[in-house]
């Protein structure tokens, strides 16, 4: 039974709250891609990519228009292309990444992520080469998305990958300057990666999903501010239950544009990721959320908690909303895509310490934080470690996405555009963690993967 | 399969007439109207039948969203599936 007020309630939030739809994600799975002659895998991997999501993008603005609701973006991530460059142990990996670019192109989706490898607990055949190759990879493509996971609960903190990882993320920087270091935003190291994550720059298709399915990641922190913003005087308990109605609605609307979705393309619907995931615009904004609590400033004390209560409420509203719930589902907290977030850290309010503080509570990490271009790789590498060691500790998934501001010092501003924003280069501690990231080695795993 | 037309902005002379136009135009049955002038705002909600569209639904969204842009209205065309789905369990 159709109501007046709910139709009308429905409309403000498209239009004046920027409720939106995230992205819609195909994951498609190239292990039957794997090939010794690495032309003949190339061509096997667009052409199986082209295949399945031909209609992806065209599904997506079809679906957009049938129930009013704008689809951001329409991705793909596929099967971690380190297991495809293991077999060619001779070449050089960017020929995959030069073979998803082109499948990109012909798809029209705005990112492919996958150029990807799992190393929690060593380099296997083809890891290294293509860890290594990820800066000429994000230097000569545009829409290729790479992610590292260095350490998981179940296996502990690879520390040479993460060493290895703190020159990575740098030369990425390095090689993109010319072009606000791109390249370091489009890599992101995680420690316990999700296999099914829509969400870029870290998502990839897992060994263990189908040949072929659609993701979806809602959006909308605008819709939960401005419902919050109605009851100034409400206690916390209260504010979480308007939290936990708001995110049911949102992640309804996931579920049937994802169920649509599936319909339309003859696919698998794989998971709705239940995730606040902010943009720059005014009123989309996570930090606002936690201001309109009762935070003067985002990274005050007291942000942590709120965060805390956002990050649940959001989940127990959403969880019952959708079939499937996976991916990373919480808030996400990328300093340069959300307006509170910039002005709290151009004030010098929010800390790269209190972000860390945050991780612990919330989904995903350390992400879209601009640091100063002179930073040394072992201390990219330390922040990784301790992002990590949150993330193995507390069985969550934490993530690194550090952009090393080159030529850029302390309080100055690396503009990106765009849904990635813009970003004040944030301190780093001036003393040196070189010592301990060149003992190499491995964290053992914790007395929490002992479960059995 | 039913939608749901939402007409919201400065009341003037016709709308109903236009609106209702383009969905006899394409096959639409207009099943329900509802509507309200507060002080001179309009609002119109118009759930219609689109069983026997002679076009694709993303012509008549367009139609609907072109109208709008040329009185000053904002004009909505989406399927009642989002609205039974974000409001009900």
């Amino acid at each position: 039974m159709l109501n007046i007020y709910n139709i009308l309630e429905t409309i403000k939030m498209i239009q004046d709250e920027c409720l939106d739809i995230r992205t819609i994600t195909m994951g498609i799975s190239l292990l039957d891609c794997i090939d010794t002659d690495i032309d003949r895998a190339c061509e096997k991997v667009y052409e199986k990519i082209v295949r399945k999501a031909q209609n992806l993008v065209s599904t997506g603005k079809k679906i957009e228009k049938e129930y009013g609701i704008p689809i951001v973006n329409k991705r793909i991530s596929v099967t971690p292309v380190s297991m495809l460059a293991a077999v060619c142990p001779n070449d050089n990996p960017v020929k995959f990444a030069k073979a998803l670019q082109r499948a990109a192109d012909t798809c029209g989706v705005n990112f492919i992520g996958g150029y990807s490898a799992l190393v929690q607990k060593g380099f296997s055949a083809g890891d290294e080469a293509l860890i290594r190759s990820i800066p000429e990879a994000l230097d000569v493509t545009q829409n290729i998305c790479s992610s590292v996971n260095i350490g998981s609960t179940k296996s502990g903190i690879n520390m040479d990958a993460v060493r290895l990882m703190g020159q990575i993320v740098k030369e990425t920087a390095e090689r993109t300057a010319d072009r606000d270091c791109i390249g370091a935003a489009k890599l992101v190291i995680f420690c316990n990666a999700v296999e099914d994550n829509p969400f870029m720059a870290g998502a990839f298709h897992g060994v263990g999903e189908p040949d072929c399915e659609i993701h979806v990641g809602v959006s909308g922190p605008g819709v939960v501010r401005s419902a919050l913003a109605k009851y100034p005087d409400a206690s916390i308990n209260e504010l979480a239950d308007i939290i936990k109605k708001t995110a049911f609605k949102i992640t309804r609307m996931g579920q049937l544009v994802g169920a649509r979705a599936s319909e339309l393309l003859g696919v698998p619907f794989g998971i709705v990721d239940l995730s606040l995931a902010p943009t720059p615009a005014i009123g989309d904004s996570v930090a606002h959320i936690i201001e309109e609590m009762g935070i003067e400033m985002c990274g005050t004390h007291g942000t942590t908690a709120c965060l805390a209560m956002l990050n649940d409420a959001v989940k127990k509203g959403g969880v019952m909303a959708s079939s499937t719930v996976g991916g990373l589902s919480g808030a996400f907290i990328p300093v340069s895509e959300d307006a509170g977030m910039i002005d709290a850290a151009v004030a010098g309010v929010l800390s790269l310490e209190k972000l860390e503080a945050m991780t612990a509570v919330c989904s995903v990490g350390l992400d879209m934080i601009v640091v100063p271009g002179d930073i040394a790789p072992e201390t990219i590498s330390a922040i990784i470690a301790d992002e990590a060691a949150i993330g193995m500790v507390n069985t969550k998934t934490t993530a690194v996405r550090l952009i090393p501001a080159v030529g850029k010092k302390e309080g100055e501003m690396l503009e990106f555009g765009g849904l990635l924003g813009s970003g004040p280069v944030m301190p780093v501690k001036g003393k040196s963690s070189a010592k301990f990231i060149n003992r190499g080695g491995r964290i053992p795993a914790p007395m929490q993967s002992l479960k059995n | 399969m039913r939608a749901v037309v939402t007409v919201i902005g400065k009341d003037n002379v016709g709308i109903l007439s236009k609106v209702s136009g383009i969905c006899a135009d394409m096959g639409v049955n207009v099943l329900e109207v509802t509507q309200s002038v507060l002080q001179d705002m309009f609002a119109m909600i118009m759930l219609v039948d689109i069983s026997d569209m002679t076009d694709d639904f993303s012509v008549l969204a367009d139609r609907m969203t072109n109208l709008g842009e040329k009185l000053g209205l904002s004009i909505h065309t989406m399927h009642e599936d989002i609205f039974n789905s974000m409001h009900n369990i």
